[in-house]
């Protein structure tokens, strides 16, 4: 049982990685986007996955929506192997995991109305007969996502509709399945910055009010923070989870020197503060290629921590330590936790 | 606007109707002058082979004394090698040529539709099966094949003719059927038909080619004007020997019977050639026009 | 250079004035009908100083930043007002410069720097050959000077001549790209760069790199600077002053910390309401109601006033002139700045802390 803050993943999760590694051929050789990542989650969490481009983390989305096969390590939901699923049972995991895309403008059929784009899964696994029915349920769900009236939402097309509005649609097309998980691609990336926030807390909404789990990839981590702020928080680099933890603890008081180099380089909205805000000096700036990885722990040549001999010989494997959070590096884990405490892998 | 009154019949097409009315189509069209030509164009070669030949019957009569006369009030193009009028044969000449192109234009589009987004949507051994049949029927050289079977089977139908000349075209539109699907196939929105497994079925005909009616429908024309012109062209080759009273048949005559060496021929030469080459060109327009009014980028946002 | 005629009927800036926008407005040309983009825009940029631009979608900001070097596209017209900038002792009006002097104008007085994400560089010749291109289109013909100049720049942006030089634009990384635009723009030392969101699509670290660049470039080269961004963020690390932009028109303009302290517009307070915080407390985080605005259908009255907390009648009635405020230098498109000012008084405090407690 892993502690995070005041989400508790009781007994069996939801839906698990299981050290998960995912390769792809490129012209220059393989390379593994995502590296041996275990990531458990339970029911009606809020999860958000954090990085720089490269890092994996669109991936690991994918995965977990059964969009990608994994090259090696088990995908679980609900305590059993997907990929060794068939027939009726995949085709429920199917539809309880789904995800939502970051660009608004490619994520709806430009030909169908909202109404046929809401409608088509509704008949499809038959939550509604008939046309009344169909547009009773499609009211609901636009409702449920904030598009109201809903009569005048149903007869627009796609290039009728703002950014935002595209993508409550995009939202109430997954809910129309009843999804247990919904993994979000920078889903408010691409939307206009002032109404970022009330997708986020739509999408914090659904956790609460009906028990979804989500999934928020981004790259920003001030949405993170504020999405994760009752959640966690895993920060990615090189295919590798780094730290995982609460929000507060990540982004308050993080214990990864990545994530500590990533929080001091965020500019922030707020003149004073922001230009006398002190940054961490990382070694290198150069991010490594995916194709020519570095030994032992992969941050090792960037690291201010770094201490020769352990860091470029050793893996760090993420390893829980006191204040709850897991964290993969050697100099971060023994400071923070006095020997006798390490509680090991999971 | 109520949930309610949604649910009526007559908002049934506004809820899931077609993107553009017809209303609208006309206007749009009015706007390209070359269009509206087209269309103009098409409508009256189709009035002429198909309506008028009800009014205006057949005249089989010979006159040896009027052969080859110039234009004139009572033949407004002149008469043929045995006297007969030239504009009544234009008359009742259109109607197997168009036929045959529709005909052939609409099997070969529906072939390279369906089996071309079969084989992009499908992937795997049937994309192999589907895209290697193409590839090889593309590489058979088409007249000759025409000949033999000329020699072998019996062309007394014209509908024959016309699946024959589908069977000669689908390929080539397949292709590029296939690669266009292949494209959409990448979108987002495809992918999200997928993980909320709206079957194979949906996502072919109500996701895909509806985004390709445009495309589809440009090609027929296109698929038409070039059946057009093989049945042309292979008449007046002689190489099917069809009967009764075609455009391509008048052009062959005039090649068997020497007109093309009289001046006084002249009419007789030109009017099928200018009907063939007219109704072709009102095609080109429209299609050309059609492309222009699909395209999204210069609709109009809500 | 323009004739003395026109210099005698253009307004004279001061010394330490480099560019003034004045009541400018721009009007695309579309199917449906005119539609203005940019509508009687006006501010000043001094000397050495950097101005942060600050919009949404629909606000108009990038095609006022593509027309102040004039790089607008045909259907764009600008129809009213003057872009007066200040070379030498003369004053010249660049809405009014014609093909030789513009081409003189654009990137030996004012460059841009283009989002390196967008396709900026041409993918089939190598980026030695786009800075000759570029030289040899603004008048530096000698390549031996254009390379060791190029050289310079390549090592004023960290980044290696050698390696760069010979490199495709596909081979190098986002980071790699806004410095060589950025390399790129001043070439012929330039007084003004424009900047077009330089950090969006970058990751934090890039950002943080480009962003110490920049300072660190107009501490050495001295330029001004002009950027456009939906970033505040961005504003507050490098602007000396920001303007707000909303359907085509400025809603409000002050210093950087005035308006990040201080604002006076119900736009600007509402985003910076809406804006998520990495450091300090969540404060209270709001979205801004309402979507984006329709320049074809524009609402009567302020354009703002659909989405605004505090809209009265009057709103509804004329879009309201750019007014001063209680403090210098500081101007609000709001007949309700006032009631503004209350909610947010003058403390040098983040505006989501300070709301915490209004709903």
């Amino acid at each position: 049982m892993t502690v995070s803050g005041d989400i508790t993943v009781r007994g069996k999760p939801l839906i698990e990685l299981v050290g998960v590694t995912r390769a792809f051929k490129t012209p220059g050789g393989m390379i593994k986007a995502v590296d041996g990542v275990s990531l458990a989650l339970g029911q009606s969490e809020a999860m958000c996955l954090v990085g720089e481009s490269g890092c994996g983390k669109t991936t690991t989305g994918r995965l977990l929506a059964g969009l990608l096969r994994p090259t090696s390590g088990q995908l679980l939901y609900e305590g059993k192997d997907v990929w060794t699923t068939k027939g009726e049972e995949l085709a429920r995991f199917r539809r309880s995991v789904q995800l939502v895309h970051q660009d608004p403008y490619a994520s709806l059929n430009p030909i169908r109305t909202v109404y046929q784009t809401l409608s088509a899964p509704l008949f499809r696994h038959k939550k509604a007969k008939g046309r009344r029915a169909a547009i009773g349920a499609a009211t609901e769900l636009l409702q449920r996502v904030g598009l109201t009236p809903p009569a005048d939402f149903l007869v627009k097309y796609p290039h009728q509709l703002s950014g935002g509005q595209r993508q409550r649609v995009s939202i109430a097309r997954a809910l129309s399945v009843d999804p247990r998980v919904i993994v979000a691609d920078e889903a408010v990336s691409m939307v206009d910055v002032s109404i970022r926030i009330s997708l986020l807390n739509l999408l914090l909404a659904l956790r609460d009010e009906f028990r979804v789990t989500i999934v928020l990839i981004t790259h920003d981590l001030a949405v993170a923070r504020y999405f994760a702020r009752r959640g966690r928080i895993g920060v990615m680099y090189l295919g590798r989870v780094v730290e995982l933890g609460t929000s507060e603890l990540v982004v308050g008081d993080p214990a990864h020197p990545y994530s500590a180099a990533l929080v001091a380089a965020i500019p922030e909205a707020d003149p004073t503060l922001t230009r006398s805000k002190e940054r961490v000096e990382l070694r290198s700036a150069e991010v490594p290629s995916l194709l020519r990885l570095p030994s032992g722990c992969t941050f090792h040549p960037r690291c201010p921590l770094f201490e020769e001999g352990l860091c470029d010989v050793q893996v760090p494997e993420l390893l829980a330590i006191p204040d709850g959070r897991e964290v993969a590096c050697h100099v971060a884990a023994r400071e923070r936790a006095p020997a006798a405490e390490l509680l090991g892998v999971r | 606007m109520s949930v309610a009154a949604l649910a009526r019949p007559t908002m049934r097409a506004r809820i899931s109707g077609p993107l553009l009315s017809g209303v609208d189509f006309l206007r749009l069209l009015a706007k390209r002058p070359l269009g509206l030509v087209g269309l103009v164009g098409v409508v009256f070669f189709m009035v002429l082979a198909f309506i008028v030949p009800i009014f205006v019957p057949y005249q089989d009569a010979v006159d040896v004394t009027a052969i080859y006369q110039p234009p004139s009030m009572a033949h407004p193009l002149g008469t043929d090698s045995s006297g007969r009028d030239v504009w009544n044969q234009i008359i009742h000449g259109g109607r197997d040529i168009l036929i045959v192109g529709f005909v052939a234009g609409f099997f070969s589009t529906l072939i390279a539709v369906s089996f071309g987004s079969l084989a992009a949507v499908a992937g795997g051994k049937v994309d192999s099966l589907i895209s290697g049949a193409a590839d090889f029927w593309l590489t058979i050289p088409q007249i000759p094949i025409i000949v033999v079977l000329g020699s072998i089977l019996k062309f007394n139908s014209i509908f024959v003719i016309a699946a024959l000349l589908a069977l000669l075209a689908w390929a080539g539109l397949l292709r590029q059927v296939r690669a266009q699907v292949l494209s959409l196939k990448e979108r987002d929105y495809i992918e999200a038909a997928r993980s909320l497994d709206l079957g194979l079925f949906h996502i072919i005909f109500k996701e895909i080619l509806p985004n390709m009616r445009s495309y589809i429908v440009i090609h027929f024309i296109l698929a038409m004007t070039a059946a057009i012109y093989g049945v042309a062209g292979l008449t007046l080759l002689g190489l099917i020997p069809l009967s009764g009273q075609n455009w391509g048949l008048m052009l062959n005559y005039a090649y068997v019977r020497g007109a093309l060496f009289f001046k006084d021929s002249l009419w007789y030469i030109l009017s099928p050639v200018l009907a063939i080459a007219l109704f072709q060109l009102s095609l080109v327009w429209l299609a050309s026009a059609l492309e222009d009014i699909f395209n999204p980028r210069l609709r109009s946002s809500g | 250079m323009p004739s003395k005629r026109e210099v005698a009927q253009v307004p004279r800036l001061e010394a330490d004035q480099v560019l003034s926008v004045r009541g400018l407005s721009i009007a695309y040309a579309t199917r449906r009908g005119p539609v203005q983009a940019v509508r009687d825009v006006s501010f000043d940029l001094r000397r050495g100083e950097t101005l942060a631009i600050i919009g949404e979608s629909g606000s108009g900001k990038t095609t006022l930043a593509v027309s102040l070097i004039r790089l607008s596209p045909r259907t764009a017209r600008i129809t009213k007002g003057n872009i007066l900038y200040r070379k030498d002792d003369d004053t010249i009006d660049v809405a009014s410069l014609e093909d030789s002097d513009l081409r003189e104008f654009r990137w030996s007085e004012c460059a841009m720097v283009f989002q390196a994400a967008l396709n900026s560089f041409n993918p089939v010749i190598s980026i030695w050959e786009q800075f000759l291109d570029t030289a040899r289109a603004h008048g530096m013909t000698d390549a031996k000077q254009v390379r060791a100049r190029s050289g310079e720049l390549l090592g004023l942006v960290n980044l290696d001549p050698e390696r760069v030089l010979r490199a495709y634009p596909h081979e190098l990384s986002g980071g790699m790209k806004q410095r060589v635009l950025i390399a790129l723009s001043l070439l012929l030392k330039p007084q003004i760069i424009i900047l077009d969101e330089p950090t969006t699509a970058l990751d934090i670290l890039t950002q943080r790199s480009i962003i110490d660049l920049l300072r660190k470039l107009r501490e050495q080269l001295g330029f001004s600077m002009i950027f456009i961004s939906h970033d505040l963020s961005l504003a507050a690390e490098l602007a000396d002053r920001v303007l707000t932009m909303y359907a085509g028109t400025v809603v409000e303009r002050a210093s950087v910390k005035d308006l990040f302290y201080r604002p006076r517009h119900p736009y600007s307070m509402g985003l910076l309401r809406a804006v998520p915080r990495v450091s300090g407390a969540l404060g209270s985080v709001v979205s801004i109601a309402g979507s984006p605005p329709d320049l074809i259908h524009l609402p009567q009255g302020c354009t703002y006033n659909p989405r605004c907390p505090f809209v009265i009648d009057e709103c509804k009635v004329r879009e309201p002139d750019l007014l001063a405020v209680d403090m210098p230098q500081h101007d609000a498109r709001c007949i309700r700045w006032k009631h503004v000012a209350e909610l947010v008084g003058k403390e040098e405090a983040v505006v989501s802390e300070k709301l915490a407690a209004v709903p």
